[in-house]
């Protein structure tokens, strides 16, 4: 049985006097212990939202969740506020984008992380802090046990995203969350974090859901990719099919748009046309239509169904034929 | 931090310098004398000017300036000339009664304010929300003397006769005076009774002066507490799984008050400069007191020197604010 099962989940914005939103359209997906499922997409695509669902860590007020996410036979949506807390951080642990702004400026690095050993562990005083510079050391930072008497701001971003880790891991949780956590940082400190994660949940058997824009993180990290578009999964496939014949066009111009050192002089990056604010709401048709260079009438008109394609899964109404894919796409 | 402190102090100096210059400058650039406004209506040109003379006004102002500045520095800061009392023991006097009721007024203003706020923010655009934000409106825009006088009119005398309407001490009650204030010495001699006097005439003026701070902080809070809740380190203390009580004790609120505790100190700064209309309805014999009588009398020696000590107090509140802030606030602490 797989670890998470999301079914059918959709998140609605609704805010008073205004249409409501559909950020997460029918998500459905599994994440086996031990595996690193990918999300992928643009901004805005529902990827983010989808994560926050699960977590349940949406605003309390102005949105309707709908499916379900069932972690280890319970269902996480169905859970009360109280009982989602003794879960988060215990069994479900959450890394973010932003680690400048996701640390406490004004708290130690050390009260931090002790905070979540008591609170799950019962951990206090001279054991939590034991413990803390163990797991700061565990995530590669230099004198662990200086660093806990430190403040967020002294510490570099590749650093701060570090602690974070140790943070989302110190109750070793069966299923971390990583929501773009390499965004913010540069190159370098990026390909460290990515390492350092695959590591951890290689290490521990915590399985990992790898929130992205960045194709070249699932590259390296990701077993299975769920490709996002519109609040929809629009491919589902595993790591090396994707790449090597990617079949929706959306998945497809993802792939182009990325810039290869291995391209041709002067080959220029092909970008998708047009932006998500273009979508047309799924009901009337396929709402990558107005961007995709494949679309045909009978895009404009009924929705795509998520279909079996191959080993993987498929919404679309004219996919990339897999020869141009191995073509086009390949790398 | 002591070097800190040093330094804070020492930046003082000038500050305070440039401003004895500008009291000085200013107060002579008035129109009017002292000797007009004490001799009153009647006073022939040739009694104005030996009075002038007297009192050393018909010097050249730089003369004036240094002599002046030579007295304060050596902590003569001359006679008023309304009551002709040293002005130094003036102060000495009614400094106690305005720390009593500026102490007073802004316990009450945080007390109720930071709770306010924060209840506002927790249940932003509800019920209780919109009551405390025109609550807050009202409370900015009614005119202390104005609410002074209804207290009076509902709670004190004529009205419910609760609270004394005006004074410090009821005549005849038996304190010993220690420190001169009145509260601390009813609990030091051990005579509760005049400490119960004490704080009962403190309720009402208390009140009136807190109104605005109170206000004040209410609002800061709010806003504060409703920008931190957005923050990302919130939901990462959410995504721990702790307590609620301990994300908003330890996350939202630590860092919501950051910007309160500037308020509270401006606020600090501004009622112990002397609360001049409460103190005026509530006959509270205090700083503003004083300063509302030294401006009516034209009373150069007691302006000059009420002005210097607002300063001082100032720069003194400024400064605890910014240890405060060093206190709370690691990032400060590293600059």
């Amino acid at each position: 049985m797989a670890l998470l099962e999301v079914r059918d989940l959709s998140v609605v914005f609704q805010r008073k006097g205004e249409k409501p939103f559909t950020a997460v359209d029918g998500v459905s997906f599994d994440v086996d212990p031990g595996q690193t499922v990918g999300l992928v997409g643009e901004s805005g695509c529902g990827k983010s939202v989808t994560s926050l669902a699960i977590m349940g860590l949406l605003p309390r007020r102005g949105n309707r969740v709908g499916g379900t996410a069932t972690f280890e036979g319970t269902n996480l949506l169905s859970l009360s506020d109280n009982q989602m807390r003794e879960r988060r951080g215990r069994d479900l642990g959450m890394v973010f984008q932003d680690p400048l702004s996701s640390l406490n400026p004004v708290i130690s690095i050390g009260l931090q992380v002790t905070e979540v050993l008591q609170r799950h562990r019962g951990m206090k005083g001279d054991a939590a802090k034991r413990k803390a510079a163990e797991l700061l050391d565990k995530v590669g930072i230099p004198d662990p046990t200086r660093r806990l008497s430190e403040y967020p701001h002294q510490l570099s971003g590749g650093m701060r995203q570090r602690a974070l880790i140790a943070i989302a891991l110190a109750c070793a949780p069966r299923l971390l969350i990583a929501d773009e956590p390499t965004t913010a940082l540069d190159v370098t400190i990026q390909a460290q974090i990515l390492s350092l994660l695959k590591e951890l949940v290689t290490d521990t058997g915590t399985a990992l859901v790898m929130i992205t824009h960045d194709l070249g993180v699932v590259a390296g990290l990701c077993d299975e990719v769920n490709v996002l578009y519109g609040g929809k999964i629009v491919e589902r496939a595993e790591r090396h099919a994707l790449f090597n014949h990617a079949r929706h066009p959306y998945t497809h111009g993802l792939l182009g748009s990325i810039p290869r050192l291995d391209a041709p002089k002067g080959e220029k990056l092909v970008p998708i046309k047009g932006s998500v604010s273009d979508n047309i709401p799924w009901d009337n048709g396929c709402a990558f239509a107005p961007r995709c260079p494949n679309a045909i009438d009978d895009c404009r008109q009924t929705m795509p169904v998520l279909e079996t394609d191959g080993p993987g899964q498929l919404r679309c109404h004219n996919p990339v034929e897999l020869a141009d894919a191995v073509r086009e796409g390949a790398r | 931090m002591l070097r800190f402190v040093v330094r804070r102090l020492l930046q003082a100096i000038p500050t305070l310098f440039i401003l004895s210059i500008l009291v000085f400058a200013w107060l002579r650039a008035l129109p009017g004398g002292p000797a007009g406004a004490m001799l009153g209506d009647k006073a022939t040109p040739e009694k104005i000017a030996d009075l002038n003379r007297t009192l050393g006004l018909d010097q050249p102002i730089f003369v004036q300036y240094f002599k002046f500045l030579g007295r304060v520095l050596t902590g003569d800061f001359g006679s008023s000339l309304v009551s002709n009392q040293a002005v130094l023991d003036e102060i000495g006097f009614a400094l106690p009664a305005t720390i009593e009721l500026s102490l007073t007024a802004l316990l009450l203003a945080v007390g109720f304010g930071i709770p306010l706020g924060y209840l506002a923010a927790r249940y932003h655009g509800r019920l209780v929300d919109n009551s405390v934000v025109i609550g807050t409106l009202v409370g900015v825009a009614v005119p202390v003397f104005f609410l002074g006088y209804l207290l009076k009119l509902w709670f004190a005398g004529e009205g419910l006769g609760w609270f004394p309407p005006s004074g410090r001490q009821t005549t005849g009650i038996d304190a010993t005076e220690v420190t001169g204030f009145a509260t601390l010495d009813g609990l030091l001699t051990g005579e509760f009774d005049a400490f119960g006097d004490a704080l009962w005439h403190l309720v009402l003026p208390g009140v009136a002066l807190a109104t605005i701070p109170a206000a004040v902080i209410v609002r800061i809070t709010r806003a504060s507490v409703l920008d931190v809740v957005n923050e990302d380190f919130v939901r990462t203390a959410e995504s721990k799984g702790l307590g609620r009580q301990t994300v908003r004790r330890r996350h939202v609120l630590r860092n919501a008050l950051l910007p309160v505790t500037t308020t509270i100190g401006l606020q600090t700064g501004l009622l112990l400069g002397g609360a001049v209309l409460t103190e005026r309805v509530f006959n509270w014999r205090g700083i503003g007191y004083l300063l509302a009588e030294g401006i009516e009398r034209r009373d150069y020696p007691r302006l000059q020197a009420l002005i210097l000590l607002g300063a001082v107090v100032y720069v003194l509140v400024n400064l605890l604010v910014d240890i405060a802030y060093g206190i709370i606030d690691p990032r400060v602490r590293a600059r």
